[in-house]
């Protein structure tokens, strides 16, 4: 236990150590280190812009939403409107078809009733002429005449 | 323990004994005992303390070179991640004390940490496994824990010393470093007294460093050898939970020696202390 040369072979070692850590460990590895510091640095920053960028994109696609519903409910009452108006028109259409309709039967009715009317009396006439001509006939039978007039009034 | 002839202090004695080889008598060889490794004075070396702390001072930039060549930015693999959990560890350490720049400090920390780590660590190696293989190999004597040796431990003090020299005078230049050593605290009327005090704080910076270290780490290897004395069948009993606590210690010394070392050169680069 007693000192000698060791001591200097110590000292001598230590300094090569001290030396090659200070040229080959420790720079490569503190620079691995910063990069890396850089690289999360980077890469947190970039999360950070991807979260704003994403909080945009959100508000400005509830903003597209909120329009889009604003368009659709425009729509929507526009059409309602239209809706209304077309079958305010289609009633208004339909209550003039319907009396040209009534005006047409009408005149019909009153065309069928006349030619009616004129068929019953040119037969009434040609009934009458035919009892009276069968009246002339059998002048003396009253009673004959009677059935005649009675048929007469029955066939009128 | 080794032979069966061996009494307690020579088994303790033995266990003490670093390989020391120099030149004695004419001719290079390795001390048999304390007399003979005292006898070859200071020209001698013990080759177990520098070729271990060789071998984990290797194992160390080998380790931490590799994982450097290969580091990348991105997710970093096991071994990449240990390195790089050691190297923030120690740059906080530099930066929480180190308030000047210098590019130095932070590998000079790293290294004392890890190598000193490592060295101490050797200490949970069983007390006779390593000499038992060595005296089989024809080697008497054999101590794997380079820190338990002094030589070490004031060998690394001194290349810190060396450094804090030489760091004041490149910061403060050498008047400014040798007025720091004579005319503080008490002006330049007081300077013998001033010069006496300043003295004995700058050598007490490398002293304390290796002492303290060496203390801790041949008491703890101390009491390891103290334990193997005792029967094997009680041994597990004292050395478990002594080697549990001795994993704090080692890790404890090294982390303090780098602390100061890191402290000692931020008072070498201010101007006031």
């Amino acid at each position: 236990m007693n000192i000698n040369a060791t001591l200097l072979g110590q000292t001598i070692m230590f300094a090569m150590f001290v030396w090659f850590c200070m040229k080959f460990v420790w720079p490569p590895i503190m620079a691995a280190l910063d990069a890396r510091k850089k690289l999360i640095a980077d890469g947190l920053a970039a999360a950070e812009r991807g979260k704003h960028d994403l909080e945009l994109a959100a508000k400005r696609s509830a903003e597209v939403l909120r329009e889009a519903k604003e368009k659709a409910a425009d729509i929507i009452a526009l059409g309602d409107k239209r809706a209304g108006e077309i079958v305010e028109e289609a009633k208004v259409k339909a209550e003039v078809e319907a009396g040209n309709i009534r005006t047409r039967a009408n005149s019909e009715i009153e065309q069928e009733v006349f030619r009616a009317k004129e068929q019953l009396r040119t037969q009434v006439s040609g009934v009458a002429l035919a009892g009276a001509g069968k009246i002339l006939g059998r002048e003396i039978d009253a009673k004959a005449h009677n059935d005649l007039l009675e048929k007469l009034l029955t066939e009128i | 323990m080794t032979t069966e002839a061996l009494t307690s202090t020579e088994y303790i004695r033995h266990h003490l004994q670093n390989l020391t080889c120099g030149l004695h008598e004419g001719q290079f060889h390795c001390a048999h005992n304390v007399e003979e490794a005292k006898a070859m004075g200071f020209w001698a070396l013990n080759i177990d303390t520098l070729g271990v702390s060789l071998v984990l001072g290797l194992v160390f930039l080998f380790f931490f070179s590799r994982v450097a060549k290969s580091a990348a930015q991105g997710v970093p693999s096991g071994a990449q991640n240990f390195v790089e959990w050691v190297i923030e560890f120690v740059d906080n350490s530099v930066r929480g004390s180190f308030s000047g720049r210098n590019a130095l400090v932070a590998p000079l920390a790293l290294t004392i940490f890890i190598w000193i780590f490592l060295m101490n660590l050797m200490d949970l190696i069983p007390v006779d496994y390593i000499p038992f293989v060595a005296e089989h190999m024809g080697i008497g004597h054999f101590k794997v824990v380079p820190s338990t040796d002094p030589n070490a431990t004031i060998g690394m003090a001194l290349g810190v010393f060396f450094l804090v020299i030489f760091y004041s005078i490149k910061m403060k230049g050498l008047g400014g470093f040798i007025g720091e050593l004579t005319l503080q605290p008490f002006g330049k009327f007081g300077l013998p007294f001033n010069l006496f005090l300043e003295v004995v704080n700058l050598i007490a910076k490398p002293v304390s460093l290796s002492l303290r270290l060496f203390g801790n780490m041949y008491a703890g290897e101390m009491i390891f050898i103290l334990i193997a004395l005792l029967p094997f069948y009680v041994q597990w009993t004292l050395s478990l939970p002594w080697a549990i606590f001795h994993i704090l210690i080692v890790t404890l010394q090294a982390f303090i020696f780098m602390t100061l070392t890191i402290v000692y050169l931020d008072m070498a680069h201010q101007e006031h202390h």
